[in-house]
């Protein structure tokens, strides 16, 4: 039987101020909240939950344009960056995101931690939370980690990837990049074309953007597609022409090296023949279609440099974005009501 | 091999003894009904209506609403001794299997070592005979090591007391050397017992491969990789006309697989755990390792079919795959804990519950799936309350109202996913050669059996 913390109990323990009286911008006094104690998956949250994020995501981008980067929100929380996997990206922007709202910050580094010494990841868990942080980040390569973390630890976890789960802040912050461009997510043709049977960043993106509405179709090699998409509402294809055809938003998920061993495809030059994306592919899309990529790329894999860098390319407003999305998360975790 | 003689826990009673006034379910003699059960000498000598009670005869009432059966014998557990004694002991084992109204139990070889060596037979049966609580059968690997490369002395273990040999925990992969165990374990009568998975297919999988894998991202354990090698070990079976065991059976073609062989006349027989005609793969949802085994939790339509091959009659035997692990083994990530679920002290309740008050079996052929199958499968005595044979009973009752804890177990492990169910009908008392070896003492009246004092 796994001991198991008691959210009621820890839902009344919790001091539940998200800015107080800590002086904190007007428009981050009252937090609505969230109705979860982590952000495990995007599942956790309700259509509504993904667009209070989204709108508080606008105001806390402001932060980052003033001379003085910072706010006092989070002042006097304690935010541990617990990273199992290397990361610089998503740890870089979650570590900006908690020190522009004034956030104590730790990171813990698979590397130079007891972790490398066997420690198992509950012990780990067990001792920050004996350090009483408010949040813990984590990054880990097994699925599920976040949830047995959660299980075993009051602090607030915000899953920063979880293997082949999920990517919460990541499709959280595509959305917000496709609405800051498109002025919706409702409606859109979104196709995400890539690696979908190991990639986080597809199971969480499929799950928010059907909640927003969006129209999804997934394309990749028969190989490395998930079984039974269209219980997800999702359409599937093999045709790369078709997942590009009328598309207003393009999302390309990295294609890792190492998937050559399982069988998945014959090499990554043939990959690039048969799904990466060119400017030849890419003239089937709207007129007005952007290029998406949770990064890192391999130019001349799933996308050729012409693409990457070209007018389409919204890869480093995805980025801008992303610090954002991390602050009005941490926003409205730390200021989650409870019933 | 006449001469073998029925091996694990002698207990025996001298006192005449007899269990009055109980329905008496024994398929074998085509009993269902109000008897009496007459006891001497550890053996039954006489069921029926009414006996009549000689003087100096112990007299134990059975209570009302409670069912005599032939003992249940649990044809697939892990008992972890020797080398995993802080997940579980021979001792601890057969304290949960009674406790679960098992009288046997067999025992998997993937101890540490590996019981492919008479020695390591001996300990066990030692230890089961120090315990005196289930009849222990130890089952001998197929190749030395479990290593897949070379048969294991697989008539020492037999005349040492082994009653099959199998490499559960893996399969047996490699299909000529399936051919060669099939025709060498046949010479001592004993069936081949394959954990069937085919391990290319398989791969680093944890979680059945389908919806609720793929939204966890989670890695699959496709149904086909336990089907193809079950229709392997049919086809072989088949060759070479010696039989073969399928163990915990969970995917629905590798059903179909069994119950066209039997079609055939081949001579294949399976078992299916309670957690996979209960459970689907949906309960994953929490990455509770409580929910990772290997057949693992398969989908609503492999259920139906499990539930449907126990009814029909193509699954043979309800085996629970009792598979003790330590809390820390289990509280780590979904992908590193080991497979496996404890199952003696909830298999019966679950039965009951899930099959026959769910009006899916009878409860004769509840006794059929758990205690004459399993004996027959394996050889040995038991599963008939026939004159002569071991008195090894167990008593159900049906009504009772259960809820399992955990904490309670005498199992040393605790991983199980039944922890706080509330079921319907559970285990009244077990004896095992005469003797009384467990009573349960919230079923009322069931004292009458506790003749420990
Ligand atoms: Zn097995
Ligand atoms: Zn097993």
């Amino acid at each position: 039987m796994l001991p198991r913390t008691d959210p009621t109990r820890h839902d009344a323990e919790i001091p539940l101020t998200g800015s107080g009286s800590s002086g904190a911008p007007a428009e981050f006094e009252t937090p609505a909240g969230l109705r979860a104690k982590d952000l495990l998956s995007i599942g956790d949250l309700s259509a509504d939950e993904i667009q209070l994020i989204l709108d508080t995501a606008e105001a806390m981008k402001e932060v980052g344009t003033r001379t003085i980067k910072k706010v006092p929100t989070l002042r006097g929380k304690t935010v541990v960056n617990l990273f199992f996997e290397a990361s610089t990206r998503t740890r870089a922007s979650f570590e900006i995101a908690e020190k522009r709202l004034s956030a104590d910050t730790l990171n813990v580094a698979a590397t130079g931690s007891s972790v490398v010494k066997g420690e198992t990841l509950a012990d780990t868990v067990r001792n920050l939370e004996a350090m009483a942080p408010d949040m813990i980040v984590l990054r880990h390569a097994a699925a599920g980690a976040g949830h047995l973390a959660a299980r075993l630890c009051r602090a607030r976890v915000i899953n920063a990837g979880d293997g082949m789960h999920e990517h919460p802040t990541q499709a959280l912050l595509d959305a917000m990049t496709i609405r800051q461009r498109k002025g919706r997510v409702e409606g859109l043709k979104v196709s995400i074309i890539g690696d979908l049977l190991h990639s986080r960043v597809l199971r969480s993106n499929v799950l928010l953007l059907r909640a927003l509405g969006a129209e999804v179709c997934v394309c990749g090699p028969a190989t490395l597609m998930l079984p039974d998409m269209a219980r997800l509402s999702v359409r599937a294809t093999t045709s790369i022409d078709e997942a590009v055809e009328d598309a207003d938003v393009i999302m390309l998920l990295r294609i890792q090296l190492e998937r050559m061993r399982g069988y998945f495809f014959p090499s990554l030059r043939e990959y690039f023949q048969q799904f990466g994306m060119t400017v030849a592919r890419l003239r089937r899309a709207k007129r007005d279609v952007i290029i998406m990529h949770p990064g890192p790329m391999n130019r001349g894999v799933e996308i050729a440099s012409e693409v990457a860098d070209g007018p389409y390319s919204v890869i480093l407003e995805q980025v801008a974005n992303g610090v954002a999305v991390r602050m009005a998360v941490l926003y409205l975790l730390a200021g989650a009501r409870h019933e | 091999m006449s001469a073998w003689e029925p091996v694990g826990t002698q207990v025996s009673n001298p006192d005449r003894t007899i269990l009055k006034g109980g329905r008496v379910v024994d398929p074998v003699n085509g009993v269902d009904g109000s008897a009496d059960v007459l006891i001497d000498g550890g053996r039954v000598t006489r069921v029926g209506p009414n006996l009549e009670i000689e003087p100096g005869t112990v007299i134990i009432e059975v209570p009302p609403g409670c069912v005599v059966c032939p003992g249940f014998i649990d044809m697939h557990v892990h008992l972890r001794e020797p080398g995993h004694e802080y997940k579980e002991t021979v001792a601890t084992g057969v304290a949960a299997a009674v406790a679960g109204g098992f009288t046997a139990v067999a025992c998997m070889p993937n101890t540490d070592p590996v019981n492919d060596d008479a020695g390591i037979t001996r300990l066990i049966l030692d230890r089961a005979a120090q315990a005196r609580l289930a009849r222990v059968y130890p089952v001998g690997a197929v190749t030395k090591g479990q290593a897949g490369e070379q048969l294991a002395q697989i008539g020492e273990l037999r005349a040492a007391g082994c009653v099959a040999v199998s490499d559960d925990g893996r399969p047996v992969a490699n299909a000529s050397l399936m051919r060669r165990a099939l025709e060498y374990a046949a010479m001592f009568d004993m069936p081949v017992i394959d954990h069937c998975e085919d391990v290319s297919l398989a791969g680093d999988g944890v979680a059945h491969e389908g919806h609720h894998a793929a939204v966890l991202g989670l890695r699959g354990l496709p149904g086909v990789a336990e089907e193809i090698i079950v229709e392997r070990d049919v086809t072989l079976s088949g060759l070479t006309g010696s039989p073969v065991h399928i163990a915990h059976i969970s995917a629905r073609g590798a059903l179909d697989a069994v119950r066209s062989g039997k079609d055939k006349g081949i001579r294949v027989s399976c078992e299916v755990t309670p957690h996979h005609f209960t459970l689907t793969d949906e309960q994953l949802a929490g990455y509770d390792t409580n929910y990772k085994m290997n057949p693992p939790l398969r989908e609503a339509a492999d259920v139906e079919a499990m539930l449907e091959g126990l009814r029909d009659g193509s699954i043979d035997c309800i085996a629970t795959d009792h598979a003790p692990h330590h809390y820390d083994e289990k509280l780590v990530e979904f992908d590193r804990a080991p497979f496996g679920i404890v199952g003696l002290e909830t298999a019966v309740s679950i039965c009951l519950d899930r099959l026959v008050h769910a009006g899916r079996v009878r409860l004769s052929r509840l006794v059929e799936l758990l205690s004459v199958n399993p004996a027959r499968v394996l050889g040995v005595p038991g599963g008939e309350l026939t004159a002569g044979v071991p008195a090894d009973i167990t008593v159900l009752a049906p009504d009772l109202a259960v809820r399992v804890e955990a904490a309670a177990f005498r199992s040393l492990a605790r991983n199980t996913p039944f922890d706080g169910w509330s079921l319907h009908g559970g285990v009244a008392a077990t004896m095992v050669g005469g003797r009384t070896v467990y009573v349960n003492e919230t079923v009322p009246g069931a004292t009458s059996f506790d003749r420990r004092s």
